[in-house]
């Protein structure tokens, strides 16, 4: 089992380091070569939210990322210090029929994307996302398989 | 030596303009993320300002793209759309496209394979 633990400062900036430090436990752990991709676009998605968050509540606390590798899986803890929307996924488009409507975006921030909008970018890639709330926050924990190693070594 | 870089030089993401007829080709490489969609989102200010109303966004150079750069291409068409614009992208990559997919914004950005076929597509 291996695990890294990652604090970094809410700042854009980080936010690519930590999908490159996701993307090399990710490579190491074996996780198929066609998924870190979608590592790298869930977890950079993840970490924006946080970053987002944490500049909605003027804080400067640190946002923390665990990566853990156990039982034939990798999986991303993000965990912010916000509150959990009512409903996470929610986002201010419209899905019903796979159509997003720009038009409908708040025009006083023409260049945001709605709320929820990353989640929603998550949960079409990634399998295993669960989003929950506790004292800490909110946490964002995304899951993807590995494959056995053939020569019994991790 | 100096080490006094600019924010610009290390910013990830290169951006290169050209006029081809009543169109401009933005050519964009590199990340598209939350920390250099700003970069992006200025350009396409300057240029609409600049009366470019009719963009070709080529994104076969990008390596990566967020909906924080989804964001800020939504923004730039709506902004061209605001002056009976418009604002084609250009891509191939199946991992940038995917993107596009998930959220459903296939449908409201024409996406061509070549410059050559976004210059000739019809509004």
């Amino acid at each position: 089992m291996a695990t890294v633990d990652v604090s970094f400062s809410p700042l854009p900036a980080h936010v690519r380091t930590a999908r490159l430090i996701a993307l090399a436990v990710a490579r190491r752990v074996g996780v198929a070569e066609d998924m870190l991709d979608e590592v790298r676009l869930a977890v950079g998605e993840a970490c924006s939210r946080a970053v987002g968050v944490h500049a909605e509540l003027a804080t400067d606390a640190p946002i923390s990322m665990r990566l853990s590798d156990d039982d034939q899986c990798f999986a991303v803890e993000v965990v912010d210090v916000g509150p959990l929307d009512d409903d996470p996924l929610e986002a201010r488009f419209d899905t019903v029929d796979g159509t997003v409507d720009p038009s409908a975006w708040d025009d006083e921030a023409a260049d945001s994307v709605p709320a929820g909008f990353g989640l929603v970018v998550i949960g079409g890639i990634v399998d295993e996302l669960v989003v929950t709330s506790d004292a800490a926050g909110t946490h964002v924990k995304m899951a993807w398989p590995v494959p056995p190693d053939p020569t019994g070594q991790t | 030596m100096s080490h006094d870089r600019s924010l610009e030089e290390r910013v990830d993401l290169t951006l290169s303009t050209r006029p081809e007829g009543e169109r401009t080709v933005v050519a964009v490489g590199g990340e598209i993320d939350v920390y250099t969609a700003p970069k992006l989102r200025e350009h396409l200010i300057d240029l609409v300002a600049a009366g470019s109303y009719h963009l070709i966004i080529d994104m076969e150079n990008v390596d990566f793209l967020d909906s924080t750069g989804l964001g800020v291409l939504v923004g730039g068409l709506k902004r061209v759309r605001s002056h009976d614009g418009s604002l084609h992208l250009v891509c191939t990559q199946d991992r940038i496209l995917k993107i596009f997919r998930i959220t459903g914004l296939t449908k409201v950005f024409p996406i061509h394979a070549t410059v050559d076929d976004a210059l000739t597509a019809v509004d």
